[in-house]
C-alpha cells in the first residue's frame, strides 16, 4: 500500500512538474515526457483532424497587422499581426532570393499559388487555415488536406526516391521515439510557404517532426533546407490543435471552380 | 525542368509502372461468376485495429460495359466469349484516334500504355456491370427525370457555346473532378487506380484522378445535414461482417451520375473475396430519376503502386489554349466578314 501511494505521489509530482514545465515552456515546445496513446500496432497514435491556429499562413516571419490586399474586403480581409514561427525570427535568404521574395510579396494577388487554387506544397499545407486529417496505417500514413484536396502519402515501408518532381513532394517517414519524422524531397519550384511571398526552389528538402504534446495537441516542426535559396537550414515550429467536434470532418474544398473566373475570365467570349 | 516535361515524366513513370503490372490477357484467369461462393471460402486479413483489411492499390479498369449490349441476352459469357469481347473492345479503344492526324499524336493512349489493354484490368465474365434489373440495363428515366434533363439542356443553351467560357466546358477538362470519380466509383478510361488506407475508425479511398481522397467515418455518426452538399456527396460507412457498407448522400448535383438528381443515394458494398479481388457492388436510388433502384457489380483488381501526384489544374494549359483558340477563330471570322463586306 505504501509503495502504491509512493508511486501515486511520484506520478502526481511528475504530472505537476509536467504541467508547470508545460506552462513555462515556449508554446510550441513539447512538454518533456508526454507519451501519446498507442495504435493497436504500438505506434504513437497521431490519427485525427488537426489544424494550426496562428498567422503562419499569412507570414512565417514576425509581422505587424496590415490592410487587406483587396479593397472591397476592408477589415474582413486585413492581415492580423503575428510574432512569427521561424526560429531566430528571420528566414536566411540569399540576397537575390530575398529580392524575389519581396517581388512575390508585392505581386501576391497575381503570383500566390493559393489564389489560383494550386496544390499548397510543404510545409504550407500544414498551417493553412484549413484542417487536415492524419490516417495512420502500417505502410502508409496519409495526410489529407481540406485545401484543394491536397494529399500526401508518407511511405513508412517500400521507400524509394522521388520518381519525379511534384507539388507536394515525395515523403518517406520513420518513427523516432514519440515523433513521426517525415523526410520530403522531389519538389517543383512552384509552391510558396505563405501569403507573404516566402518561397523555395526545386532543391527544397523538408524534414518534419510530428509529436504529440497532449491528448489534443501536436507539436509540429519543419526544418527547411534549400541551398539555392537559403544560406543555411532554418526551422519553424508550432502546435497543431485537434478538431474535437464530434462531427468534425474534412470537407470538400474543390477550389478550382472558385479560381476559374480569375484565371480564364479574360478569355471569355465578349458580347458583340 | 519545365512543367510540361514534369508532367510527361510523371505520365511516363506511371505508364512504366502500369506496363510492369500488366497481365497478358491469355494468362489471366477470369474472375469466377459466382463471387458469393468465393466470399464464403476466403477470410480477409485484419488490420491491427481489427477491420477486414482492404488496403492496397486497386483498379476497376475493365472492358465490361455498364449496360448489356443490345445483341446479348445472357448474363455471363464463357471465358472464350469474354476474351473475344475484350479483344473487340480493346481494338475499338486502340483505333479511337485517327492515325496520321494531330489527334493521333495527342490522344494515342496506346502509345503511352494508358489504354486499358496494357494495364491491369479487372476481368469479369459478366456481359454487363449492371446486375439488377436482371436485363443488365439501367431502368428508363422517369417523367420527373426527363423533365429535369430537358430543363438542364434548355438552361445550357442560354449559356452559349461550349467554348464561350470556361464555365461551359466539361468539368473533367477543367480539372474540377473526373466524371467517373463517383461515388459510385466508375472506371475511368485510363489511370483508373485507387489506394485504400485504413486507420482506426476510418477507411480512406484515394482516386488517382484527381487526387480525390474520400474519407469514410465508421463511427456511426448521424447522417449529414441537408444544407451541406458536395461534388462527391458525404459518405458514412459501417462493417457488416467482412463487408464495408458505405452510404453516400448530399450530392451537389453538379456532376449528375447518369442524370440523377442531387438527392441520389448510393450504397456501396466492398468485400475482399481473395487476395487480389475486391468485390464492389453499388446500388443507386433516386426516385426523382428512376422508378426503381438499380445495382451494378464492378470488382476491383489488385494493382501495383505507388500512385503519383495527379496535379491536373496546376498545368491545365488545355482550358486556356482552347478558349484562346476560340477567341482567335472569332477574331478571324469577324475580320473575314469585314473584308467580305468591304468588297
Amino acid at each position: 500500500m505504501r509503495n502504491l501511494n509512493a508511486t501515486r505521489f511520484t506520478a502526481m509530482a511528475a504530472l505537476c512538474t509536467g504541467v508547470v514545465l508545460a506552462a513555462t515552456l515556449v508554446l510550441a515546445q513539447q512538454p518533456a515526457g508526454y507519451r501519446a496513446p498507442r495504435t493497436p500496432d504500438g505506434r504513437p497514435n497521431l490519427n485525427g483532424i488537426w489544424q494550426a491556429i496562428n498567422t503562419a499562413h499569412w507570414d512565417l516571419e514576425p509581422h505587424s497587422p496590415s490592410p487587406s490586399p483587396v479593397l472591397e474586403l476592408g477589415a474582413a480581409g486585413a492581415v492580423p499581426g503575428g510574432l512569427g514561427v521561424v526560429e531566430g525570427g528571420v528566414i536566411p535568404y540569399r540576397p537575390e532570393a530575398l529580392a524575389k521574395r519581396n517581388e512575390n510579396r508585392a505581386g501576391r494577388l497575381k503570383l500566390d499559388p493559393e489564389v489560383k487554387c494550386y496544390l499548397p506544397g510543404v510545409p504550407r499545407a500544414t498551417y493553412m487555415p484549413f484542417p487536415f486529417q492524419i490516417i495512420q496505417s502500417q505502410k502508409h500514413i496519409m495526410l489529407i488536406h481540406e485545401f484543394a484536396g491536397a494529399v500526401r502519402t508518407i511511405y513508412m515501408t517500400d521507400q524509394v526516391e522521388a520518381p519525379a518532381d511534384s507539388w507536394m513532394g515525395w515523403s518517406n517517414g520513420r518513427w523516432d521515439g514519440e515523433s513521426l519524422v517525415v523526410d520530403t524531397k522531389g519538389f517543383n519550384d512552384l509552391s510558396w510557404f505563405d501569403r507573404a511571398g516566402n518561397f523555395h526552389s526545386d532543391a527544397l528538402h523538408v524534414v518534419e517532426r510530428f509529436t504529440a504534446r497532449s491528448a489534443d495537441t501536436l507539436n509540429y516542426e519543419a526544418t527547411i533546407e534549400d541551398p539555392k535559396t537559403f544560406t543555411k537550414p532554418w526551422k519553424i515550429s508550432m502546435p497543431l490543435y485537434r478538431r474535437v467536434e464530434p462531427n468534425a470532418q474534412i470537407m470538400e474544398f474543390r477550389c478550382v471552380e472558385f479560381a476559374e473566373e480569375l484565371l480564364y475570365g479574360h478569355l471569355k467570349k465578349q458580347p458583340k | 525542368m519545365n512543367r510540361r516535361t514534369l508532367v510527361s515524366i510523371g505520365l511516363l513513370t506511371l505508364a512504366v509502372a502500369v506496363i510492369l503490372s500488366a497481365t497478358p490477357a491469355a494468362q489471366a484467369p477470369a474472375a469466377s461468376p459466382k463471387a458469393g461462393a468465393a466470399a464464403k471460402a476466403y477470410t480477409p486479413p485484419k488490420t491491427p485495429d481489427g477491420q477486414p483489411d482492404l488496403q492496397g492499390f486497386w483498379t476497376n479498369s475493365t472492358y465490361v460495359p455498364l449496360e448489356r449490349p443490345n445483341n446479348v441476352t445472357k448474363e455471363f459469357y464463357t471465358p472464350e466469349e469474354a476474351l473475344a469481347a475484350e479483344k473487340r473492345a480493346a481494338e475499338r479503344e486502340a483505333t479511337q484516334t485517327e492515325p496520321g492526324t494531330t489527334a493521333d499524336v495527342h490522344y494515342d493512349f496506346t502509345q503511352f500504355g494508358l489504354d486499358r489493354s496494357q494495364a491491369t484490368i479487372s476481368r469479369n465474365l459478366r456481359t454487363s456491370l449492371v446486375i439488377d434489373p436482371p436485363d443488365g440495363r439501367i431502368p428508363p428515366v422517369n417523367a420527373t427525370g426527363q423533365k429535369r434533363a430537358a430543363e438542364v439542356a434548355a438552361a445550357r443553351k442560354t449559356r452559349g457555346g461550349q467554348y464561350d467560357s470556361v464555365h461551359n466546358m466539361p468539368i473533367g477538362s477543367r480539372c474540377i473532378i473526373m466524371g467517373g470519380a463517383g461515388p459510385p466509383m466508375m472506371n475511368a478510361g485510363y489511370n483508373a487506380n485507387y489506394q485504400i488506407v485504413q486507420g482506426p475508425g476510418y477507411v480512406m479511398i484515394l482516386t488517382e484522378m484527381i487526387h480525390d481522397a474520400r474519407i469514410i467515418p465508421l463511427d456511426g455518426r448521424p447522417a449529414p445535414p441537408a444544407g451541406a452538399r458536395q461534388w462527391t456527396g458525404i459518405s458514412r460507412g459501417r462493417w457488416e461482417g467482412n463487408t464495408l457498407v458505405v452510404e453516400t448522400t448530399n450530392f451537389n448535383g453538379k456532376n449528375p451520375f447518369r442524370g440523377a438528381s442531387e438527392n441520389m443515394k448510393v450504397t456501396e458494398r466492398f468485400t475482399r473475396v481473395s487476395d487480389d479481388v475486391l468485390d464492389y457492388k453499388f446500388t443507386v436510388e433516386d426516385p426523382a430519376t428512376w422508378d426503381r433502384s438499380w445495382t451494378a457489380e464492378a470488382p476491383l483488381a489488385k494493382t501495383q503502386g505507388p500512385i503519383f501526384e495527379f496535379a491536373c489544374h496546376e498545368t491545365n494549359y488545355g482550358v486556356a489554349n482552347i478558349l484562346a483558340g476560340a477567341r482567335e477563330d472569332e477574331r478571324r471570322a469577324a475580320e473575314a466578314a469585314v473584308k467580305k463586306g468591304s468588297n
